[in-house]
């Protein structure tokens, strides 16, 4: 074999060799850390909804306060919540992510253009919340997943309403992209305080609330955030989107009703 | 072999980042907050003592033509490592920085060492190279970090130092310094500092 040949057996050689035992390391690091990395996003995602709900104080064990919340399925198109004690509701739903069925369109709907209010462009059919229950077994909260664009990215949070289906209990994002200190003040402690107590809606049923331009008036208005205008039009109208009749419109009618 | 030129004269006199100006994308990125800075700093100091290491195992096995490319792949191996570890153990962390601690394959200090130490020198050597590129990424890193999330949002490593006037306190906070901008400038006045200080760093002018 000439001495061309030679070099480039050797140089496929020690590439191929490299891959292969760069490919072994990195496989089995993954392989042996996935569990762990597994219960971080999974305790994670309960903070999340607990902080967002405003139920978990420094030092509570979240696993333990999480238990305290049952997960429901909400049929968009009927309002309904999903019987999950039929098995076949009980397989189907046992891996449900919304954010993950939003974008797989074998099970969401394109959301028609002049319904599409925060520019999501698909909706799932089902979502995923959460129910706090009181002694009796009534709803006394239910926490709710909704996301919007804000300047720069996907805002993902999560909203806790009261069981009159209208009074905010708490509010969170879990994960945006905004800049700090600007859009990103969409996280700030104090602002996020305001929600409490806000109204999602007027008495004719229509979501009225919003984040003011200024300081806020009224029981359905937050303060706005200066430097933010993007983001919190963003916000503006992806509470108008999810509390509207295409998103949980018709599941928080029927709790309103007392009929959940 | 000085063990001591490897590790430290990396940090003051032949900084990576202040006399060669490598590794400037992630020092804008990462200092807003001093706890990412140090997760950073940790993560590239790994990447660039194991990665110099072992591109110096196999330096003489390397044919040339594609000695780019297998430099990567070990950068890239490290890497992915660093970051599987981190969302393992220091998941907070790894949620606020993801993009950049895959970005650090294509810091310029990594690769840099790689193709002019590691290559031409034993895998020891460079090994402490690596610790000591690490060290001065770390060095000017820290310092810009500092000052960004004191005057930014008057905090260090997260605890409130001056009040802000958002939560009623009487700090304003500097909005520039919460922006990548702000790190150019902080690193052009420790360039400036470390070069009045030691005149054999400035360039000729031509």
């Amino acid at each position: 074999m000439s001495k061309k040949g030679n070099e480039t057996v050797k140089t496929i050689t020690v590439a191929g060799l490299l891959c292969l035992v760069c490919s072994i390391i990195v496989s089995s690091v993954v392989v042996t850390l996935r569990p762990q990395q597994a219960i971080n996003a999974d305790l994670d995602m309960k903070k999340n909804i607990l902080m967002s709900a405003g139920m978990l104080k420094d030092g509570d064990d979240i696993n333990a306060v999480f238990a305290t919340l049952e997960p429901v399925i909400i049929d968009f198109n009927t309002g309904d919540i999903v019987d999950l004690e039929s098995e076949e509701n009980k397989a189907k739903f046992a891996d449900f992510d919304q954010v993950a069925a939003s974008k797989d369109p074998a099970q969401s709907i394109n959301i028609p253009a002049d319904k599409d209010i925060a520019g999501l462009g698909m909706r799932s059919n089902y979502a995923k919340a959460y129910v706090k229950k009181d002694e009796s077994g009534s709803v006394d909260t239910v926490i709710l997943s909704h996301w919007g664009k804000g300047l720069w990215s996907t805002m993902y949070g999560f909203v806790a309403l009261g069981s009159d289906a209208n009074t905010i209990k708490g509010f969170a994002y879990y994960a945006q992209g905004e800049t700090p200190g600007l859009g990103g003040e969409v996280d700030n402690p104090k602002w996020k305080a305001q929600w409490i107590g806000k109204k999602l809606f007027n008495e004719a049923g229509e979501v009225v609330f919003k984040v003011a331009k200024g300081v806020a008036s009224g029981e359905s208005q937050v303060d706005g955030i200066s430097g933010a205008t993007i983001t919190t039009n963003g916000v503006t109208s992806s509470m108008k989107y999810w509390f509207g009749e295409h998103g949980y419109g018709k599941f928080l009618a029927k709790l309103k009703a007392g009929e959940i | 072999m000085n063990v001591k030129d490897l590790l430290f004269k990396p940090i003051l006199s032949n900084n990576p980042i202040a006399l060669a100006v490598l590794g400037v994308c992630s020092a804008l990125a990462v200092t807003v907050q001093l706890q990412n800075v140090i997760v950073m700093c940790g993560a590239v100091t790994f990447v660039a003592a194991f990665a110099n290491m072992g591109v110096s195992i196999i330096r003489n096995h390397v044919p040339g033509s594609v000695r780019i490319i297998v430099q990567m792949t070990i950068i890239a191996t490290l890497v992915i490592i660093a970051e599987q570890f981190l969302k393992a153990y220091m998941f907070d962390q790894w949620k606020t920085m993801a993009v950049y601690v895959g970005l650090i394959i294509t810091n310029c200090i990594v690769m840099g060492r790689t193709e002019a130490f590691g290559m031409k020198n034993g895998p020891v050597a460079s090994f402490l190279d690596g610790i000591g590129n690490g060290l001065g990424y770390s060095f000017v890193l820290i310092i810009v970090g500092f000052f960004r999330e004191l005057f930014g949002s008057g905090k260090l490593f997260g605890i409130t130092v001056f009040e802000l006037t958002n939560d009623g306190g009487w700090y304003q906070s500097n909005g520039l310094m919460l922006l990548p901008p702000s790190a150019f400038f902080l690193i052009g006045f420790i360039i400036w500092a470390l070069r009045t200080n030691d005149p054999s760093q400035v360039e000729d002018s031509n």
